[in-house]
């Protein structure tokens, strides 16, 4: 079944372009150079209940203007939007009972009072019994340890404090699906693990779908099978995470530390492969193949040479994303 | 509708984690009152009355006129400015109500915290200080209380519709205040409608301004008598009816319009 289902949307933005000067800025008074851009161009995109998908692109690329037209915060220019079976911008106030949405740039909680006002203000919003409330709630208060945050003021939290009471508030009514939108922007290692286990924990429990924008592409590791990949409006890459990697991977690296001074022409040449120097001990070898190219290195140059330390060095996701930022995905 | 009442409550709570601003508030419009006292009373000078009100009438008419200001008067109209300027309105549409009935409950849970914590003891310490007349008539009660609460109506349904105009300007602080010296000016609270020219006051019968001050003060201090109390609160009706017309259509448009500034 599919939760959200995505066709052909695009979204243009009138914008103005300021001309230079006083002059210019006066003429900016009668008329303006506008001109029309298309944050999200021509996406399709279906996802299944109960699926943790990692929406990632450069800044701009237009992911936030995405979730906010699945949101039904901002009305497409064309194309149709389903999701939970609903238009969002149509039936907003029936559709925004189903959704929870973090959005990490900004609060959702009220600024002034206590957090347990604003949970109480939501509870209310959202119509939870109290029954429903103390079950789900109690649960999700432990897992995030905010209880001991519940009565301070929302403008006294810190930015990690702030953030599990944000997730918390968005989930008090239990909601099949989940939008975040940058939920672990500028958190520390220990509260990012906090909500990333969590988040795996109710994605197990209920099976609460998620969609996730994130520069940090370890949260993307850690959370999510699927990534979609957008790149100037458009989608370029949806699928597997682990698929992108080993698309992506052009060769691997080897490097190894022998014991004493190694000369070149003491190596193991094979064909695919190239040496580097880095220093006087150790040398890289550029893989251009699969493991068995690698493995078939390793030996014949551990059986020639005595080592130290032999590395192999996988592109790590962030390396392939950059890549295909810079590149494109011909690369893939 | 527990939903409103509990915004109600949390406007309650985030009027009271302000309590500097409830002070000077205080202070602030004592010292109002104060002015205008003594500005009228000067300008009455030896005479009787003016333009059919005597000098303790029109006392009494300015102390009412500011009491009734803190619980008509409101910021929704800057709260709007400021969520649509800085993007939190993003997090208003996501909420399964309607907004500008939100804004509106907001509004009025500051009204009746004003009115309960500040315009009842302000008016009582007033009225020790100043000379005022109350009514002993329980009906002219009646009527300046629904004739209050049309005048709050009235006022923020104009604050929704100024703030709502910020969908489309991005920024109308300019238009903020515009608008609050424009009901400063044509509601009555400076000045009595009756005391401007003939043709200023035909002008202003046509105008949604004098329902939110100058009814409600000229029913308290008994200036409207009879069938003029009856017409003047039908008139404040009758406002509270057709501003509904505008409010709506620029929200439809607005929510078309909306552009969530920033991110």
């Amino acid at each position: 079944m599919n939760v959200i289902e995505v066709q052909n949307l695009r979204k243009e933005f009138k914008s103005y372009s300021s001309r230079s000067g006083l002059s210019g800025a006066f003429r900016d008074l009668f008329t303006r150079n506008y001109k029309t851009l298309a944050a999200v161009d021509d996406i399709s995109l279906n996802i299944k209940q109960g699926e943790m998908v990692g929406y990632i692109g450069e800044n701009g690329a237009g992911k936030s203007t995405t979730i906010k037209m699945l949101t039904g915060i901002l009305t497409p220019t064309s194309g149709s939007i389903v999701v939970n079976g609903m238009n969002p911008h149509k039936q907003r106030e029936e559709f925004v009972r189903t959704i929870g949405v973090v959005f990490g740039q900004r609060s959702q909680l009220w600024w002034d009072i206590a957090v347990q006002e604003s949970f109480r203000l939501l509870k209310k919003v959202y119509r939870v019994s109290d029954e429903d409330y103390n079950r789900h709630m109690g649960h999700v208060i432990e897992t995030l340890e905010i209880g001991p945050l519940l009565d301070k003021p929302v403008r006294k939290l810190s930015l990690g404090q702030r953030m599990r009471c944000e997730l918390a508030a968005a989930l008090i009514h239990n909601p099949p699906l989940l939008f975040l939108d940058e939920p672990t922007i500028g958190l520390d290692v220990l509260v990012k693990l906090k909500i990333r286990k969590f988040l795996k924990e109710i994605n197990e429990q209920y099976k609460t779908t998620i969609l996730l924008t994130t520069h940090d592409l370890t949260d993307i590791e850690a959370l999510c099978e699927r990534v979609v990949l957008l790149d100037e409006g458009k989608i370029i890459y949806d699928g597997k995470l682990n698929q992108l990697q080993s698309q992506a991977v052009e060769g691997k690296q080897v490097e190894f530390e022998f014991l004493t001074e190694i000369a070149k022409n003491n190596l193991v040449f094979l064909p695919n492969v190239q040496w580097e120097q880095k220093d006087a001990t150790t040398w890289l070898a550029h893989v251009n193949g699969d493991e068995r190219l690698v493995s078939q290195l390793i030996s014949l140059v551990v059986q020639k040479n005595p080592i130290k330390n032999v590395r192999i060095n996988e592109v790590s996701t962030e390396e392939i994303v950059r890549k295909i930022y810079e590149e494109g995905m011909a690369l893939a | 509708m527990s939903m409103y009442l509990e915004m109600i409550r949390v406007r309650f709570l985030m009027m009271l984690a302000y309590r500097t601003n409830y002070y000077s508030g205080i202070l602030i419009y004592s010292i109002n009152i104060g002015a205008y006292y003594f500005l009228w009373s000067a300008i009455y000078g030896n005479n009787e009355e003016i333009q059919g009100l005597s000098v303790l009438q029109m006392t009494t008419y300015v102390a009412v006129a500011w009491m009734a200001r803190a619980f008509y008067f409101n910021n929704i109209d800057r709260e709007i400015a400021a969520e649509i300027k800085d993007g939190k309105v993003a997090i208003e549409m996501i909420r399964p109500y309607n907004y500008l009935g939100m804004k509106t409950m907001q509004a009025l849970g500051e009204g009746i915290f004003r009115l309960l914590f500040f315009s009842v003891p302000g008016m009582i310490i007033v009225a020790l200080v100043f000379p005022i007349s109350f009514s002993a008539n329980l009906s002219t009660w009646l009527f300046f209380f629904v004739s209050l609460v049309f005048s709050f109506i009235v006022n923020t349904q104009i604050n929704l519709l100024t703030g709502i105009m910020s969908f489309f300007l991005f920024n109308n602080t300019g238009l903020i205040r515009a608008k609050r010296v424009v009901i400063d000016l044509f509601s009555g609270l400076l000045l009595p409608i009756s005391f401007y020219p003939l043709w200023a006051q035909t002008v202003m019968t046509y105008l949604p301004f004098q329902a939110i001050s100058y009814i409600p003060s000229m029913i308290f201090t008994e200036g409207f008598v009879g069938k003029e109390i009856f017409n003047a609160v039908l008139l404040q009706a009758f406002w509270a009816l057709i501003l509904l017309i505008p409010i709506r259509l620029l929200w439809s448009l607005a929510k078309k319009q909306l552009i969530v500034q920033g991110g």
